[in-house]
């Protein structure tokens, strides 16, 4: 039997669920758990500019590692701060485990000195919260916060520890062992029968895949399914490079920023089978006339998502890889030329227009020479705006977790600090982060943190000086009334980074853009690239907020 | 031109109870309660007690029966701290005889 203080204790729970890195900022109410932090050889502490950045390092580490990653954060302020990035997580099923600190037991309520209810505040953007008010609790509250953000569905979980909590002394016995994810539920395999059964006698069907799919790592299994079945497969944005962009079966992505054809093969489909994807308006537009001719198989490892949005003829509730695993066997082996030469000439009379894309100095070239510099290990991040669809559409995905971006949320500030993560759970790669002079200046202290810990992170900033997706939205929805949208003056960002000890170079002032960038991604380090892009370059094809995806603007 | 959930009208609906098992501790009703007002479902009474050697806690919803039941019953199942869901007719007795403590 050995005495240690909570704080000593939740370490020691971290360190055995084999966590090594935590992204945080210290403050007051969790000082005595960075006390306890300072004691551990195992786990790095990589100390944020801002709380929001470090839950989205862990986010980033999340969404290389798929476990549960760590932040922390203190009480009050500290913890508002997480909250975005904790929502984020959420709405993308990001596994993480928030700690924040809390004003003492007997204080909570008072209005004590950086006191907010975070228990309360988080409960809707978490997939469980705890509030610990015994030092006892801890050793079953800590696994079961990382087993609750690992099974099933997962999600962001928060543990709110009042600074007492982690003061007090306790006699530990055993350590709990560490969490585990649960088992997934028994799979209906008559649905599964019957699913196969509608796969073999469809005439048009199309494959949707979603992010469930690289969570749940079957994207092997997905596109053996698409080959087996001769199934034309579109993505979600959440499941690019689940299939290969360059995989003949693949009709890339669907919904608001889709290419045209894509949206048309889906309204001509007379099957629609769903993998873990949940009917997000930005990629089925109008409900009811999405995919107006299908039925719909749907596989989600969370029931509540099957029927929420449209109701499906077949709902399977499992875990995706499982689901498809057991359907494969029972899948014909099918060639279904009639449809795919069909498909096909609907790709080739209405292509993803992408102009100008051998020119480094447009939007599309650049996201092109990027991609030319670079290998499939790398990893693309991107901010929230136009330049994260851009990339979307153009860059060359071709495995799971090659591309994070911020989905179900679309929080401007996520790229760089995502990137942080992406590299800190994987120093080897080399982690480019695409972002946008809006959204860069939203987490953009966290070129600090970057520097701090010299990770090979290339951070693309195409520049409009505006924040493009809303000019565009004026320029099209609003009467050109542009407002609120354009900055009034430049931002030096190659004097920011330098700031902050971070190399960085302009491509407008390079005579070969494409040599100078090659050459900046692929030197060891961090870099920032500055590329100025035009502003009157908007996303195309665009379906209207709330018009069918069929009724496309542009492209 | 965004989509934006109707309210909806409740009369014409018929209404049903819905029996919770959950763990029992404080922040759970809070959860719950959370559930429904942030899809702006009316809760038209609530009941709790404690039952068993108060581990557990026992939670009668009144609520209006419309499309997004289904829906509501399926997230209270995702919750952690509910054990058990039942669905029960209007004419359930639970808060029949409670009227008369609201008189």
């Amino acid at each position: 039997m050995s005495q240690m203080t909570g704080a000593q204790l939740i370490v020691r729970l971290l360190e055995r669920q084999g966590v090594r890195t935590i992204a945080g900022v210290p403050g007051g109410a969790i000082l005595p758990l960075y006390d306890a932090l300072s004691g551990s050889e195992l786990i790095h502490h990589v100390l944020a500019r801002h709380e929001q950045g470090a839950g989205f390092i862990a986010q980033g580490m999340s969404r290389i590692s798929g476990r549960p990653e760590v932040c922390f954060a203190s009480s009050g302020p500290g913890a508002t701060n997480l909250v975005t990035a904790i929502a984020d997580a959420k709405l993308d099923s990001i596994p993480m485990v928030a700690i924040t600190g809390q004003v003492p037991l007997s204080m909570i309520g008072t209005d004590a000195f950086q006191e907010v209810d975070i228990y309360g505040m988080s409960i809707p953007i978490t997939k469980h919260n705890f509030l610990v008010r015994h030092v006892s609790e801890l050793p079953t509250v800590i696994p079961e916060a990382f087993r609750i953000a690992m099974s099933g569905r997962p999600g962001p979980v928060l543990v709110d520890i009042p600074k007492d909590v982690q003061t007090a002394v306790i006699d530990v016995e055993d350590l709990p062992e560490p969490a585990r994810p649960a088992a997934a539920a028994v799979i209906d395999l008559g649905a599964v029968e019957i699913a196969a059964k509608m796969i073999n006698e469809a005439e048009q069907p199309v494959l949707y895949l979603g992010g469930g799919v690289v969570h749940s790592g079957a994207a092997h299994q997905a596109v053996t399914l698409a080959e087996q079945g001769g199934l034309p497969t579109t993505m979600t944005l959440m499941a690019l490079g689940a299939m290969p962009t360059d995989h003949p079966l693949s009709i890339g992505m669907l919904g608001m920023h889709g290419a045209r054809y894509t949206n048309f093969v889906l309204q001509e489909a007379d099957l629609l089978i769903c993998v873990g994807a949940r009917f997000d308006d930005r990629a089925i537009g109008k409900t009811a006339e999405f995919c107006p001719k299908a039925k719909i198989i749907h596989i989600d490892i969370d029931p509540s998502e099957l029927h929420k949005i449209k109701t499906a003829h077949v709902a399977i509730a499992g875990d995706v890889a499982t689901v498809l695993d057991a359907l494969l066997p029972r899948v014909k082996v099918m060639l279904r030329k009639r449809w795919l030469s069909h498909v096909e000439g609907l790709r080739s009379r209405f292509p993803l227009q992408m102009p100008d894309r051998e020119n480094p100095r447009s939007h599309y070239g650049l996201i092109h020479a990027v991609a030319e510099a670079l290998d499939d290990d790398a990893v693309i991040t991107t901010d929230v705006g136009q330049h994260q669809m851009w990339v979307a559409q153009a860059y060359p995905f071709r495995r799971s977790r090659q591309w994070l971006t911020s989905g179900g949320l679309g929080t401007m500030g996520f790229g760089m600090p995502v990137a942080i993560g992406a590299a800190l759970a994987d120093r080897e790669r080399t982690v480019v982060c695409f972002s946008g002079d809006g959204s860069l200046q939203m987490n953009i202290q966290e070129l600090g943190t970057l520097a701090d810990e010299n990770l090979n992170v290339k951070i693309v900033l195409m520049n409009n000086n505006s924040l493009g997706l809303v000019y565009q939205q004026q320029k099209l929805f609003y009467g050109k009334r542009t407002y609120a949208s354009k900055y009034a003056r430049h931002t030096d960002f190659i004097r920011i980074a330098e700031g902050f000890g971070i190399p960085a170079m302009d491509l407008d002032a390079h005579e070969d853009p494409r040599a100078a960038l090659a050459e900046a991604l692929n030197a060891p380090g961090p870099c920032l690239i500055h590329a100025s892009i035009d502003r009157e370059e908007f996303v195309y094809p665009m379906v209207a907020p709330g018009a069918a995806n069929t009724e496309m603007i542009g492209g | 031109m965004e989509h934006v959930a109707e309210p909806l009208q409740q009369a014409g609906f018929s209404k049903v109870i819905l029996e919770l098992e959950v763990n029992n501790h404080a922040g759970v009703m809070s959860h719950i309660c959370g559930l429904f007002a942030r899809r702006a479902f009316n809760m038209e009474g609530i009941l709790c007690m404690p039952i068993g050697d108060s581990g557990r806690s026992r939670i009668w919803l009144l609520v209006f029966e419309d499309q997004r039941l289904e829906q509501m019953i399926r997230q209270l199942e995702k919750l952690v701290d509910v054990v058990a869901v039942a669905r029960h007719g209007a004419d359930h007795a639970v808060f029949e005889r409670l009227e008369e403590f609201f008189r």
